[in-house]
């Protein structure tokens, strides 16, 4: 029995060559089980092998293999073969430069997620002959939903603040901030501040919560946005309105 | 060792308004947004309500009249659309933004916006009978 | 950087986006059945007048009218800079200004009833 063929467009860039990106299509058998990442993966190993894109543990963990398929930010791996009809058009993730074909130039979104210190700040030291930071399951069920992120950015593709204001810090840096924010063993919520809270910040999310919509992982960063918002608001307003009261 | 690859990144540009027309969700979003027009604009329409009340009888009876016509009619139905879509998308992002733990476990998001959709009912059936619809 | 001051104009915008959600839709009913030609009690001309002439009425009118103007005028704003208006600070004088006098106008007006 003949098997489907399905099309692929696919961009192309060469940087050395080209003056913009193209398009180049490709035939692909069209597996029942093979997502957009096993026809990409069968296009490099059996028609054309300059073709450039990052993956690796193809089960949607890594959060290596974002592209735009079809319009739609989606992990390569995630996205099935058997749902799509006609041509599969496939471009790098929206919003970042393009270094060579599928592959985005993502020293931005490094950069923002270091800025927002991603790591525990405890409020007092402790000696290590304390012993362990204790926390109850509602403590850690606080804020667990915020470390699922992958930082595939997705959400960065989708939001289109960050597409039109490319200094915005993003959903999924400021969400990684929230995440420690709510970590009762965390003290370093002041400092976050000094990044988050700016016009860079979280202020420059409009709600829209295309971010949320697209994220494999169900983080909701929309969400945690908001709540940065409305906590960093209650803080403005008790700051200018009761400046005695000490935090 | 290969001479040093010369890297040349291809900046992709977001058309400046018609990126809103790309995807569905985006005009939701503007849809949403839109709401302010017709919200700020009923509301402006109030505030001239009362000045003409101040204004006196003759001027607030005036007012009333000029409500009576099919343009008045027609703006009033589309306003309440975007009205009541405002009020619809605001009552479900509500948990996202204010999420409630009790015990270990968070508040499923349809009892929070379910909450809100009863107040919203209850209170707009007080104005109306307050106002001596029914 | 320096944290915003961006919630000085969100706190009221969140309030009066709340706001306008509860009551908003209520309200336009009532004027639409006035268009409608069924007139409600309390919109006539004295039942509205002795309403109006309440101290916690003109109260409760000034916050609703300026909580409703100034979360569409913010809204306004943000949408102007989503559509490509880049004069951020212009358009945030214009919008707020509006609702300003809008605000202003009202409690004027019920001053004087």
């Amino acid at each position: 029995m003949s098997e489907r063929e399905i099309e692929l467009e696919v961009l192309r860039y060469d940087p050395e060559k080209d003056e913009a990106p193209r398009f180049q299509r490709y035939s692909v058998p069209c597996k029942s089980d093979w997502v957009v990442l096993d026809a990409l993966n069968h296009v490099k190993a059996q028609q054309d092998p300059t073709l450039t894109y990052r993956w690796s543990c193809h089960m949607a963990v890594c959060g290596s293999c974002g592209m735009m398929i079809n319009g739609e930010p989606k992990l390569a791996c995630k996205a099935f073969l058997r749902n799509y009809t006609g041509v599969i058009r496939v471009e790098p993730l929206a919003h970042f430069p393009i270094e060579r074909d599928l592959v985005t130039v993502i020293d931005d979104f490094v950069s923002k997620l270091a800025r927002v210190k991603p790591y525990l700040i405890p409020k007092h030291e402790k000696p290590l002959g304390d012993g362990e930071y204790r926390q109850t399951p509602a403590e850690l069920k606080r804020y667990k939903q915020y470390t699922l992120c992958i930082n595939c950015m997705l959400c960065y593709a989708a939001c289109p603040e960050y597409g039109l204001i490319p200094r915005f810090i993003g959903p999924a840096a400021i969400t990684l901030a929230h995440r420690y924010n709510l970590d009762s063993r965390d003290g370093g919520r002041e400092q976050r501040q000094q990044e988050i809270a700016t016009s860079e910040g979280v202020w420059e999310c409009s709600f829209a919560g295309a971010c949320s919509e697209v994220c494999p992982e169900h983080v909701d960063p929309a969400g945690a946005l908001q709540q940065v918002k409305i906590a960093s608001t209650v803080d403005w307003y008790r700051d200018h309105l009761m400046p005695w009261l000490k935090r | 060792m290969a001479e040093e690859m010369s890297r040349r990144p291809y900046h992709r540009e977001v058309p400046k308004a018609r990126w809103v027309l790309d995807h569905a969700r985006y005009m939701r979003y503007m849809a949403r947004e839109a709401t302010c027009l017709f919200i700020g604009a009923y509301t402006l329409l109030l505030v001239v309500g009362i000045g003409r009340l101040a204004a006196g009888r003759a001027e607030y009876e005036a007012f009333l009249d000029a409500l009576r016509s099919p343009l008045s009619i027609a703006f009033h139905l589309v306003a309440l659309g975007f009205a009541v879509y405002h009020s619809v998308t605001w009552f479900n992002l509500t948990p996202k933004a204010l999420p409630v733990q009790v015990g270990e476990e968070f508040l499923p998001d349809r009892v929070i916006s379910g909450a809100h959709y009863a107040v919203w009912g209850l209170l707009s059936l007080a104005v109306l009978f307050l106002a001596g619809v029914f | 950087m320096a944290t915003s001051n961006k919630p000085l104009v969100w706190g009221p915008f969140a309030a009066g986006g709340t706001i306008t959600a509860f009551l908003t839709p209520a309200l336009i009913v009532l004027t639409l059945l006035v268009a409608l030609g069924y007139t409600p009690e309390l919109l006539a001309y004295e039942r509205l007048h002795a309403f109006a002439s309440h101290w916690l009425a003109k109260l409760a009118i000034v916050a609703v009218v300026f909580l409703s103007l100034w979360s569409a005028a913010h809204r306004l704003r943000i949408s102007c800079y989503d559509l490509g208006v880049r004069a951020d600070t212009l358009v945030a004088t214009i919008v707020y200004v509006i609702a300003g006098i809008g605000t202003l106008a009202v409690a004027a007006w019920l001053w004087g009833i």
